[in-house]
This record gives C-alpha cells, sequence and structure tokens, in this order.
C-alpha cells in the first residue's frame, strides 16, 4: 500500500496533457487510479481513448459509489483496459449533488458503446443523469419506480409492487387449511 | 442470411411484434421489441431487468462472508467461479496468500464450472434450431460434473465454497477417485455432440455467418471471453493477467475468425477439451497441504483452535459479530467467468460490510449489443443469435 | 355392450367399481402438461430434473407446453421480482382451468434470501399456490417428491379443490385482468 516515489505512467501521461485535471491518484493493491475535475472528464476520456501510447479501446466498467454526507456525494468510476498494450486504469470523477449541475455528467457513450447500457444502469441505480446520452431510461427497474435503490438513503425493505399484492393473512389461512375438510377451499373467499 | 433488395411493391407493412420475457424459444427471460418488415428484423429493443434481484443493495447490508452466497447466484451455471473471483478480490483488499493446494484445487472446480457453463451453452444453442437429443446428452454431462463438486462442496448448483484465505473444504480422495472417469465419460459426450452437430447441415445452415460482429465491434461494445475470441481477439484472463496457477499450466486459447454464432459455438467447444486438459495438469500437479489459510481479521479459525485456546475463541466471536474487516480501500479484481471478464469492484470503508460491492457482468454488453447482431437477419434467427451469446439473468441482471 | 345382459367379466368377479371424478382425478393427475416459467437458478435444477437423467417423464409429467392456454401446471422456478410479477399473473390467467402452480425454489415460495427493494415477497403474493418446494435450489428428488405431492393433491381434492381461480369468480378474474 506504499505510494511509490515516482508517478506512473499512465497518470503522468496525462498530467503532461492536462495540467490540473487529475485531482488525486493512487496504486493501491496495484490498481493505478486517478480522480479526474469534472470539467476535464470527457477531455481526459478522449484522450485516454485516442492517444497512441494509452490505447484505452475496451471499456470495461462504470459504476458510481455514493458517499452519502460527503461532498461531492457521488463518485463514478470507469474502468479501462487496454487490450493492445495490457494496462488497466480507474478512472474516478465526483458528482455533486447542488448546483445548477447536479447529478449530471457527460456521457462518455461516444467514445464506448458499451458505455451506453452501464450508464443507463448507472441513472437507474444513482439518478445520475448522463449530459448527450441519447437513451436515457431506466434499465434493470421499471419506469414507475421512485427513487434510486442504490442512494445510500433508500431503504433496503422500501418496495414498490406493480399489481397488487394478495395479503399476507390469506396466505397462511391457505396454509393451514383443513385439507380433509371438503368444504374448507369451497368456503374460503379468494 | 442477410435480405436480398425486394421489389418495393413484395414490402409489406412493418409488423411489431414482442418476443418474451416469458416466450417458448426464449431461455431467458429478456423482452425484446421487435419491428418486422416482412420477415427481416429492423429495429429491436432490449428490456432488461426482470431477475433483477438487488444484489448490491444486499451486499452492501451483509458481511463479507455473507456475500459468497449471492455470488453463486449470479451466473448460476458456473457458480464456483464466481465464488473464486469474489473471493480473489477481497482477499487482494486483505492482502491474503492462499496456500497452493487451495489454489490448485479452485483451478480445478473452477474449470469443471466452466465446462458446465459452456456445455449449457452449447447444448441451449443446439436445442434452439431443433437439436433437442444434444441438449439432453450436454445436460447429462453436466449432471456428471455437478455430482463431482458435490462430492467436494455438498451442494449441486449453489456451492458456497470458498473463504478468504482459501476453501470451505478441502478435495477428498473421492473427487480424485471419481474425477478421471467423469471427464472421460464427458470426452466422450461431447465427441457424440461433434458427431451429431458439426458436419449437419441444418445446424451449420442455422449457425453459419448469423450474428456476425467485427473484432472492432465486438471491442467497442466491451466484448470478453468466449465472444470476444469468437471474433479472433486472443484476450483471456487466464493468460492476459494470470490469477491464481494458471502460469504454471500449459493451454491454448481457441480463437475464431469470422464472429459468427457458429465459431461461438467453436470456441466454447475448444475451450471445453481445453478446460478438460487443465483439470488434468492440475491433479497431476496439486501438492499436498492445507486447503486454508487462517488469518485473524479475515475468517474463522480452525475448529479446535476455538475450542482448545482462548485466542481462537476471541478469533472466531470477532468474525462473526463483526464480520471480516479488511482495511480501507477499494480493488478490482477481474477474473475469467464463463461468459467472460468477470470482474469484482469493491470498496470497504474499514467496517465488516462492504460499501460498494460492484460485479462487472460478462453478459451484460452482450446482451446490449444485441440490437446490432439482430437487425437484418430474419425474425427466424433471432433464437439462435440470442442462444450463442450465453445470456445469464442472474449475472445480467443481478 | 347392452346385448349380453351379462358380461362374462362380470361372472367371474374380475370387475371393480369406481366414482367417476376419482378416475378423472387419476387421470388429470398422470397427465399435467406444465408451463415451465423458468427465471432463474432454480430454472438450471428444473431443466436437469426434466432432463434425461432424472426424468421427470416417468411421473406423467413429461411436456413442456409453452403456451400457457395449453398447460395444467405452472412450475414457477426462480425469482419473481416486481417488474416480472405482472407477467407471472397474466400467464397464470391465462392457463385454462383446472390449473395448478407450484413454487419451486425458496425464491418463489417466500422470496429467499433476497429481502429487499426488488424481489416479491413469495410467490403467494401474486397468485395463489398449490405446492412448495423448499431448497435454494431443490435437488431433484425434492422436485419430484414436490410433483407427487401435487398429483397426490390432485387425486384427492379434484380440479376445485385446488386454490387456482374459482369457476365462480372467473367474471370478476376477468373484469381485473382487463384493466
Ligand atoms: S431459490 Fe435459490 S436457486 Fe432458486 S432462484 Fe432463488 S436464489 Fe436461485
Amino acid at each position: 500500500m506504499t505510494a511509490p516515489a515516482e508517478t506512473p505512467p499512465i497518470t503522468a501521461r496525462v498530467e503532461e496533457k492536462f495540467p490540473g485535471a487529475v485531482t488525486a491518484s493512487h496504486q493501491q493493491f496495484g490498481d493505478e487510479t486517478i480522480t479526474v475535475a469534472k470539467d476535464q472528464y470527457l477531455a481526459v476520456m478522449t484522450l485516454l481513448r485516442n492517444d497512441p501510447t494509452l490505447k484505452f479501446n475496451l471499456m470495461v466498467d462504470l459504476s458510481a459509489v455514493d458517499f452519502l454526507g460527503q461532498s461531492p456525494r457521488f463518485q463514478v468510476v470507469v474502468h479501462l483496459k487496454s487490450l493492445s498494450l495490457g494496462h488497466r486504469l480507474r478512472v474516478k470523477v465526483g458528482v455533486g449533488e447542488d448546483g445548477p449541475e447536479a447529478c449530471t455528467l457527460p456521457t462518455i457513450s461516444k467514445l464506448w458503446v458499451a458505455a451506453d447500457w452501464y450508464e443507463r444502469e448507472c441513472f437507474d441505480m444513482y439518478g445520475i443523469r448522463f449530459q448527450g446520452h441519447p437513451n436515457l431510461k431506466r434499465l434493470l427497474l421499471y419506469e414507475s419506480f421512485v427513487g434510486h435503490p442504490l442512494r445510500k438513503d433508500y431503504d433496503i425493505h422500501l418496495q414498490q409492487p406493480r399489481v397488487e399484492l394478495r395479503p399476507v393473512r390469506e396466505r397462511y389461512d391457505y396454509q393451514n387449511r383443513n385439507l380433509t375438510d371438503p368444504s374448507e377451499t369451497e368456503r374460503r373467499p379468494l | 442470411m442477410k435480405r436480398s433488395n425486394l421489389p418495393l411493391e413484395f414490402g409489406a407493412e412493418p409488423m411489431d411484434i414482442e418476443i418474451g420475457p416469458s416466450h417458448p424459444a426464449m431461455h431467458g427471460i429478456t423482452r425484446l421489441s421487435t419491428r418486422l418488415d416482412g420477415e427481416v428484423v429492423t429495429a429491436v429493443e432490449v428490456e432488461i431487468g426482470y431477475l433483477h434481484r438487488g444484489f448490491e443493495k444486499e451486499c452492501e447490508n451483509s458481511t463479507y462472508v455473507q456475500v459468497i452466497p449471492y455470488t453463486d447466484r449470479l451466473n448460476y451455471v458456473s457458480p464456483i467461479l464466481n465464488n473464486i473471483g469474489y473471493s480473489l478480490a477481497v482477499e487482494k483488499l486483505f492482502g491474503l496468500d492462499v496456500p497452493k493446494r487451495a489454489q490448485y484445487a479452485r483451478v480445478i472446480l473452477g474449470e469443471l464450472s466452466r465446462i458446465s457453463d459452456h456445455l449449457t451453452c452449447n447444448g441451449a444453442m443446439g436445442m434452439e434450431v431443433g437439436a433437442m437429443t444434444v441438449f439432453l446428452w450436454y445436460v447429462k454431462a453436466r449432471e456428471y460434473l455437478w455430482e463431482l463438486t458435490e462430492e467436494v462442496t455438498g451442494a449441486r448448483l449453489t456451492h458456497n465454497w470458498t473463504r478468504f484465505g482459501g476453501n470451505a473444504n478441502d478435495l477428498p480422495d473421492t473427487f480424485f477417485d471419481m474425477l478421471e472417469e467423469r471427464l472421460k465419460k464427458v470426452e466422450a459426450v461431447l465427441e457424440e455432440g461433434v458427431k451429431m452437430l458439426f458436419k449437419n447441415k441444418i445446424f451449420l445452415d442455422r449457425v453459419k455467418d448469423v450474428g456476425v460482429l467485427s473484432r472492432e465491434r465486438a471491442i467497442e461494445y466491451g466484448f470478453t471471453g468466449p465472444m470476444l475470441r469468437a471474433t479472433g481477439e486472443p484476450y483471456d484472463l487466464r493468460r492476459a493477467e494470470p490469477y491464481l496457477v494458471y502460469n504454471e499450466l500449459d493451454f491454448e486459447i481457441p480463437v475464431g475468425t469470422v464472429g459468427d454464432s457458429y465459431d461461438r459455438f467453436l470456441v466454447r467447444h475448444e475451450e471445453m477439451l481445453q478446460s478438460i486438459s487443465i483439470i488434468r495438469q492440475a491433479v497431476a500437479k496439486i501438492p499436498k497441504g492445507g486447503h486454508y489459510q487462517h488469518d485473524r481479521r479475515a475468517w474463522l479459525p480452525d475448529k479446535t483452535e476455538v475450542y482448545g485456546s482462548i485466542e481462537g475463541l476471541i478469533d472466531h466471536f470477532k468474525v462473526i459479530m463483526e464480520g471480516s474487516t479488511p482495511p480501507k480501500g477499494e480493488v478490482y479484481q477481474a477474473i475469467e467467468g464463463g461468459n467472460g471478464e468477470l470482474g469484482f469492484y469493491l470498496v470497504s470503508d474499514g467496517t465488516g460490510k462492504p460499501y460498494k460491492c460492484r460485479v462487472r457482468p460478462p453478459c451484460f454488453n452482450f446482451v446490449s449489443a444485441l440490437p446490432e447482431m439482430l437487425i437484418g437477419h430474419y425474425v427466424g434467427d433471432i433464437v439462435p443469435i440470442y442462444g450463442s451469446i450465453n445470456m445469464i439473468g442472474g449475472e445480467l441482471e443481478r | 355392450m347392452g346385448v349380453k345382459t351379462k358380461a362374462p367379466a362380470i361372472e367371474q368377479g374380475a370387475f371393480f367399481t369406481t366414482r367417476l371424478d376419482a378416475v378423472l382425478n387419476w387421470a388429470r393427475k398422470y397427465s399435467l402438461f406444465q408451463y415451465p416459467f423458468a427465471t432463474a437458478c432454480c430454472g438450471m435444477e428444473f431443466m436437469a430434473t426434466a432432463a434425461s437423467h432424472y426424468d421427470q417423464a416417468r411421473f406423467g409429467a413429461e411436456i413442456p407446453r409453452f403456451s400457457p392456454r395449453q398447460s395444467d401446471v405452472l412450475w414457477v422456478a426462480g425469482t419473481i421480482n416486481h417488474k416480472m410479477a405482472p407477467i407471472v399473473k397474466r400467464v397464470h390467467e391465462q392457463m385454462a382451468h383446472p390449473k395448478w402452480v407450484i413454487a419451486f425454489g425458496a425464491c418463489a415460495s417466500s422470496g429467499g434470501f433476497y429481502q429487499n427493494y426488488a424481489v416479491v415477497q413469495g410467490l403467494d403474493r401474486v397468485i395463489p399456490v398449490d405446492v412448495y418446494i423448499g431448497g435454494c435450489p431443490p435437488r431433484p428428488e425434492a422436485v419430484l417428491d414436490g410433483l407427487i405431492a401435487l398429483q397426490d393433491l390432485i387425486q384427492t381434492r379434484g380440479p376445485t379443490g385446488h386454490t387456482g381461480i374459482n369457476p365462480r369468480q372467473t367474471k370478476e378474474v376477468l373484469l381485473l385482468s382487463r384493466q
């Protein structure tokens, strides 16, 4: 976990191209990580994809982490991999909850098609809106769902059924019914 | 089988059909809203989420070890691979060393799991175009493998087998007695499959040159695993970023050339043979030793210590009451799952529960690329193409 | 029939009497057409049970019918979440009477170990269930046991004694499904 003295090459390259864009970086457990400023996010991502010394052609994963009570509240985490050069990078960018640009981030689905669905899922689960996304709808949940379940302030047990649920009483009545009495099930209102 | 340019007077009115989520020919629960022009698919919209079970939320509310059973149910055709991936991620977080024997055991069971995954997919692909027999045979072969894993883990499908620092139990002697015989049987079934399908005109016509996705597009879509290798890109995490003891084992990475359904089928078939060879090598090389290395932060000590020493008892109590407490930080660990890069991204805040436990599901990308694979094909090709991507609901929707 | 006053079999005492509904129930229980509504991991075990190794066909429940209108038993194998619930309900309503429902596995029976915003806490919160098969997933032996339990239920209770929609209430149900 001790941070090496010199800056790793990928981070150095990004810093060289966009001075000040990398606000933090670490190499914990050998995963090279950079945190970039929100306004430079798209530019950095474009560089990572197109730069001949970086060539991150595979967008591995995109998701968010909700640090409730901190500012900025969300952190969008993107994992990249270069198939030709074999290196990996984790890019993090903070997304705040307040201000005119609350919970928004530019989309990277123009750079990697794969990001399309990952961003939709991220929107679904965290409510982060990706500006410029071609089809930003809920992916895993349904349109009538209120809220974003992976936010830390969403109660895990809060359900939003789409059909009327049968009462639990009835279910236990049914389980305890007397099977030897033929009139029992006849009488029971359903 | 792309459409020919029919003169316009034959052009039918566009027709919309909804396929799924519960549809006779679909073995997954995905809804495809398709628009047809005559018999040709012109637009597809994929709707998923019918098996969304809140995996991540559930993990954030469980201790680290309680997550292992949930990982079983991600890709439920190769559960042990999920176990291994998650445990490796947590072990990376703790900085644990796993004994060599446990690593070999993980390789053996992981490859068995991979074979059962590919058997299911290839069998279902056959079934999708009418070759029911192949499916029944492949499921029979899968049954032989499940009995093997049951011998070790006690469960047929949901194993919950790995722990942090090793495995729940060692490979018993009976396992090794059964193994070779079972592998031979599986090989025989695969041989039968070759006879049934590889020269079967009907099968070939249905899978060749359908659902083609070029290598560039596949990478754009973030494909990994057999789907990517079918397009010719030899990216296999067992080779690219070796984990466990894969760098001590000798195996080949089959790749396709065209990237159609047939290539995917062949790649999966070849991978099964490779996996069998990996298992044989691993069995020959597996060293003696313990199956579990205890670390007091990570998981329980041996039972004799719990009953025999006060330190053991305290460790046991602490792990049960507080859970395993890794250091703060974040970690990403990917392994080659049945479908491709199965990654686990964990964020730890130093407490007993993961602050964030994210799975990078390989077949998510495949399903997102479905429209591109389907458009331009006949409606009858939807199901074979869909079968070839091996969509697994638990992993796709979590 | 009817020509001879006494059939030779009756003279020899080789006959038995029964009630018509008992015969019908007997016939019903051994020709169950099934609708496998497999959503999740339990579907894998369902596959294994239906395939040649465990061979569910031995119990007269062989052919999966993928049209609800042609099937008698709805096997709900796997987790049902809130997005899926309306679809299960629709499938169940489309099945012709008499019909039975088996909740396959812990998730379908009670929500299993998924207690969260997404998962319906038991299939019986949505449609009536006749047999619950526990296990996560149930072993094929347990599945067959559940099937036999259903057959007993059919034999003893007949088509109306189960919890499927009562014919008298069909009208209401139709109204409901139109809404
Ligand atoms: S009961 Fe278990 S095996 Fe069955 S669907 Fe639920 S989690 Fe999967």
